[in-house]
């Protein structure tokens, strides 16, 4: 919301500094987003002097005129007709931005270069005559700026108001909190009319079929009108606002609608089929012609207003073409009226059309400003435009808006606020912004809000209105009493800053990806038609395509991530993120949230130096990094394997086969590691090898010891065997590994696998594994023969198990 | 005439200086200190001066022994020392194996460090889901369908019903309705706006707070925003209070800071305001108390939210809000 000093001076003497006054309008809730000059485009317009004409060589009608400005002569093209010597005229230099938009350049008209613009009144916005240049008082200083010659200075203040203050959508209603902060009283414009009977009657009437929807509907009628351009203190009004003028029956509605916060609609009686009104709701499918030439389509929730026949406005939205005021109009029916918030929205939205007046009806208009409105514009309507107001209203008031009446305790006023405030403080305060305040008993007042103020409901908004204006700043500091109980705080709080403790222990970098996704990231990851990771949630508006759905996945995300880190050569790349994937539930149930951590590594495991050759990372650096990781927070007992019965290789679409695992528990799969796909290397932009994991927190979680129990550090030494056994090229180590794990020999301290071999004299298909066993005793020191029957059986159980043999 | 004692330590004196290697200490040693050593036989001559002088030589030659004792024996551990070094060297100066450790996120580092100060203040920590019910995300928090209200934050709707939570204040609702007051929890996380510019991202975090008992009043609120501030940045940065609308507190207030950066004096940071708008605050709306059932005349509360990203950019000096989550690893590595 903007506003001029100029204008709100017209209700309320201001006599603060501009900036000290934005400063108290924001403490007071009315934040004020800037403070500008409405004259300080002008600061390129200079007073000139025209020292010499000469006649266009290309054009008759235009001239060549060189103006002193003071520091320099330029030479302008001029066509107005009152150009003469030696006069004194406003010169626009280039860089000047019209209030337009228009930015004033150098150009070249028919062939002749123009270093500037002489200006008209009316081109200036500082009158209406546009017929000839202005001519300014001889007694000017010739190269000075023109709003300093002038002293134009017309403070602006743009307010930016909260949705629960439709009231000071209006300069009375801005003016009304200056009044506040000042303690100054308002002036309200004139509104009474001297009506001498109800001779309207006669000539229309205002049927409300819908009162849920338009509770008041008032209307005046003013004949003998002569539509033409406002007078400039009114066109000027608008355009300071931001308006632009139409002419004088359609600005005298908007001045009206600006200065007291009321929609008014003005009708060409003539127009209007029957000469009368009828407030309904649309046909459904209803076509209907707004002012701005949309036809649009009704639904028969929307409030239309109408005549005898048919719909003419759009109820507090917009009018329509049907019934606009046009030059020829000579009667004026002026509509002021109350409508449903509720329902202006709706049609508003409905109809993707939001103006000034749904604006503020859909925020609440003052159902009790209705007639004063309606007076003035009428007032202004027989004054301005010539017009003869016919006698009586019209104000059909079916559905009485009710006066609140709210108790508010002293008491309660205090302890909300932390004040010590006593009854006639609190009355003060309030009554300095129109409530009217009765006092009941020492602790209790009733209050009656003003019409105007729709947002106060409860005690509290009133509380709020006492802090708002004793200030919040002189409430005093002070600390709630709390209980010092505590609650055990959320495992996963600390879960998750291990992992990142230890991932970055790592090397590991931590990111933070959009939770959004490209729809087409699931066919990037190769994902087939029928995985769950399809079941998107799919955002109905989102910003752009890239990021339309929620992630199932946070691999589309880190690899978006590589590219653009890659584009900027940052080429070897050790990151993870920790975050949510959404997996849709059917259409009205809100979707599982999962948390994951996804890891990635690409580009080198170290770089070239001086002890060592660059060496790319591959998959045991980030099965590695998995490792480290479960061993970190003291989860064991999980398995890596790239078989596992009953599952679709297809969940690992996304990597290389052959150089997957899935990370699995005794119950459930807790995530993959693997090299990514070269499909989705190139689906994703990608020419260098990447090496993923993805873990299940949520299942991770589960799998954590409750406690530690520390354990007695041996006493004993240990006994270490080796075993190598040969096996089938494709019989996996791990599979080894688990077989001796599961035997459950309470001597076996530690498996260790250190060498795995193939080639001569191996056979081809075959390969050795050699494992070492440390066996260790809590109670005595281990013998060759304490050993020697477990190790023989283990070796027995692997060469049986695996069908392997024993090297020669 | 026999060396004197003196003679005999100036000269094993210059034979030390002599001797460069730890074998030579070690001959000398024995040679003057030895059973059959030059000191050990002068004191067995001792018996041979007169008695008068006996303990006078006595008494000399024991220091002698003593002190030359001591001599060759540091002379020793100096020359075993400086046998270690065998003239070979390495260059110090190259670089090391370095074992370079990963970044933590500055908006996880930030989050930690806000939800240290208020798990400090006895605040426990919550979490919601992000995907949520229309009723959550504004309902239940006092913002009916077709109010205005809703114009304050540009929603992403996945169905009528279902949006992506524009704020942490469902949380209020959810922990409201699970448990009785007294309530005092913070719940941080990811939150989505339909916006996205220079100060904007689609998606950003917040932290919630709110605190529910019999006779919280906006003074507390006070106080305990201006310990949060007073522990983020330092003492010395003042709080401001501005009346403002929430629909789900009344009173509500927008709460400024003293400019970090430039302490009021007015910078490019705070549009030369001095005041930087870091965080919404009120108490709670009865509303949300008749909401989830609690007794109006018993309990008052205050509630906040504040912009993790925003207080990470007045911490760290980071003027692109698009940088956290472009992650690149240049920006990553910083924090």
């Amino acid at each position: 919301m903007k506003a001029s000093i100029s204008w709100l001076k017209d209700y309320t003497p201001i006599n603060m500094d501009v900036h000290l006054l934005a400063d108290a309008l924001t403490m007071a809730g009315l934040e004020v987003e800037a403070v500008t000059d409405r004259f300080g485009w002008l600061n390129r317009v200079v007073v000139g002097r025209i020292v010499e004409i000469e006649p266009h060589p290309n054009a008759d009608k235009l001239k060549l005129v060189k103006v002193d400005v003071g520091f320099q002569t330029l030479a302008v093209v001029c066509g107005a007709p009152n150009v003469s010597n030696d006069i004194l005229a406003p010169v626009a230099m280039p860089g000047t931005v019209f209030p337009n938009g228009l930015a004033l350049e150098k150009s070249i008209i028919r062939n002749i270069e123009s270093e500037g613009m002489i200006c008209s009144e009316a081109e200036l916005g500082l009158g209406k005559d546009k017929s000839g240049i202005m001519i300014l008082s001889p007694s000017l200083n010739v190269g000075e700026k023109l709003s300093k010659a002038l002293e134009l200075s017309d403070a602006m203040i743009e307010v930016d108001l909260t949705p629960n203050r439709p009231d000071c959508l209006s300069m009375i209603g801005i003016a009304r909190e200056i009044g506040g902060i000042q303690k100054t009283k308002i002036q309200y414009p004139e509104t009474n009319l001297s009506d001498s009977g109800n001779d309207i009657t006669g000539f229309t009437s205002v049927t409300i079929k819908d009162p849920d929807h338009c509770p008041r509907y008032a209307a005046r009628l003013v004949t003998d009108i002569t539509v033409a351009p406002s007078p400039f203190w009114l066109a000027d009004r608008l355009v300071s606002v931001g308006l632009k003028p139409i002419n004088n029956i359609v600005d005298i509605t908007n001045f009206v609608l600006m200065e007291t916060g009321q929609p008014l609609h003005a009708f060409d009686y003539n127009r209007l089929a029957e000469n009368r009104i009828v407030v309904r709701r649309a046909n459904e499918g209803e076509l209907f012609t707004t002012l701005d030439m949309n036809e649009r389509k009704l639904t028969s929730d929307m409030l239309m207003i109408c005549d005898g026949e048919k719909p003419v406005a759009v109820g507090g939205v917009m009018g329509g073409l049907n019934s606009e005021i046009e030059e020829t109009t000579t009667k004026v029916l002026i509509e002021s009226a109350y409508f449903d918030p509720v329902s202006i929205r709706k049609t508003s939205k409905k109809l993707g059309l939001s103006t000034e007046a749904s604006h503020r009806f859909e925020r609440g208009v003052d159902p009790e400003g209705i007639v004063s409105a309606l007076n003035r514009a009428a007032r202004l309507m027989a004054e301005i435009g010539g017009g003869k107001l016919i006698n009586g209203m019209i104000d059909e008031y079916p559905k009485k808006i009710q006066v609140k009446t709210i108790t508010l305790k002293v008491k309660e006023t205090n302890r909300l606020l932390g004040t010590d405030l006593n009854r006639d403080e609190i009355k003060k305060l309030l009554e300095s912004i129109e409530f009217s305040v009765k006092k009941i008993d020492a602790e209790t007042l009733k209050v009656v809000p003003p019409s105007f103020r729709v947002d106060i409901e409860r005690p509290q908004d009133l509380m709020e209105e006492v802090a708002r204006l004793s200030g919040y700043n002189n409430i005093p500091t002070t600390f709630p009493a709390m209980p010092a109980n505590a609650r055990k705080p959320l495992k996963l709080l600390d879960f998750r800053s291990r992992i990142i403790h230890l991932m970055t222990g790592f090397g590991f970098s931590e990111t933070i990806n959009y939770s959004f996704i490209n729809k087409l990231s699931c066919d990037r990851l190769n994902l087939p038609s029928d995985d769950y990771r399809r079941n998107t949630v799919n955002i109905l508006n989102p910003l752009t395509e890239d990021q339309a759905v929620m992630r199932t996945s946070l691999v589309p995300g880190l690899l978006e991530t590589v590219y653009r880190n890659i584009s900027k050569q940052q080429k070897n790349l050790k990151f993870f993120e920790i975050g949510k994937v959404y997996i849709k539930k059917g259409k009205d149930n809100l979707p599982d949230e999962t948390e994951m951590i996804a890891g990635l590594w690409t580009g080198v495991q170290f770089d070239a130096s001086w002890y060592a050759k660059e060496t790319p990372c591959d998959f045991f650096d980030i099965k590695g990094a998995v490792e480290g990781l479960l061993k970190g927070m003291k989860i064991d007992s999980i398995r890596f394997s790239s078989r596992f019965s009953g599952l679709a290789d297809d969940l690992c679409a996304y990597t290389k086969p052959g150089y997957t695992a899935r990370i699995l528990s005794d119950k459930e799969i807790l995530g993959l590691v693997g090299e990514l796909h070269p499909l989705v290397l190139r689906n994703f932009d990608l020419k260098q090898a990447v090496y993923i994991f993805e873990l299940n927190i949520d299942s991770l979680i589960k799998l954590l010891p409750e406690t530690i129990q520390s354990k007695p550090i041996p006493k004993f030494p240990t006994v270490p065997r080796d075993i190598t056994i040969i096996v089938n090229k494709d019989t996996e180590a791990g599979a080894i590994l688990n077989c001796i794990e599961n035997i459950q020999e309470q001597l076996i301290e530690n498996i260790h696998l250190f060498d795995v071999f193939t080639g001569d004299p191996i056979p081809p298909g075959q390969k050795s594994v050699s494992i070492r066993v440390t066996y260790r005793s809590n109670k005595k020191t281990l013998e060759d023969e304490d050993v020697g029957n477990i190790h023989k059986a283990i070796t027995d159980r692997l060469i049986k198990e695996f069908d392997a043999g024993l090297p020669v | 005439m026999e060396k004197t004692i003196e003679q005999i330590y100036q000269e094993a004196l210059n034979e030390l200086e002599a001797a460069s290697e730890a074998e030579a200490v070690q001959a000398l040693s024995v040679r003057y200190l030895g059973r059959k050593g030059v000191i050990t036989s002068f004191l067995r001559n001792i018996s041979k001066l007169k008695p008068e002088k006996r303990p006078e030589a006595g008494k000399k030659a024991n220091e002698t022994k003593k002190a030359l004792d001591k001599l060759f024996k540091d002379a020793l551990k100096r020359l075993e020392r400086t046998a270690a070094d065998t003239g070979d060297y390495i260059d110090v100066s190259l670089p090391g194996r370095t074992l370079l450790e990963g970044s933590v996120h500055p908006i996880t580092q930030i989050t930690r460090l806000m939800c240290d100060i208020f798990t400090n203040l006895g605040f426990d920590i919550v979490e919601g889901p992000e995907v949520e019910t229309d009723y959550y995300n504004f309902e239940a928090l006092n913002i009916p369908k077709n109010h205005p209200a809703r114009d304050m934050q540009d929603t992403f709707y996945i169905s009528d019903n279902i949006v992506l939570r524009t704020h942490t204040s469902p949380a209020q609702i959810r922990t409201m309705e699970k448990q009785t007051p007294p309530v005092r929890i913070i719940a941080p996380g990811k939150v989505y706006r339909c916006d996205s510019d220079l100060t904007h991202t689609p998606m950003f975090h917040q932290i919630e707070g709110l605190l529910v008992d019999e006779n919280v009043s906006f003074g507390d609120l006070k106080g305990i925003l201006t310990t949060f501030v007073h522990r983020m940045f330092d003492d010395r940065i003042s709080l401001r209070f501005r009346p403002s609308f929430f629909p789900f507190t009344e009173p509500s207030a927008e709460v400024d800071i003293l400019c970090v950066m430039c302490r009021g004096k007015g910078c490019r940071v705070c549009s030369q305001t001095g005041w930087l708008e870091v965080l919404g605050a009120g108490m709670v709306h009865p509303a949300l108390f008749e909401n989830v059932g609690y007794d109006t005349s018993r309990f008052t509360g205050f509630a906040f939210g504040i912009g993790v990203e925003r207080i990470a950019m007045l911490k760290y000096g980071i003027d692109d809000i698009r940088k956290y989550f472009d992650n690149d690893l240049r920006f990553l590595r910083q924090f």
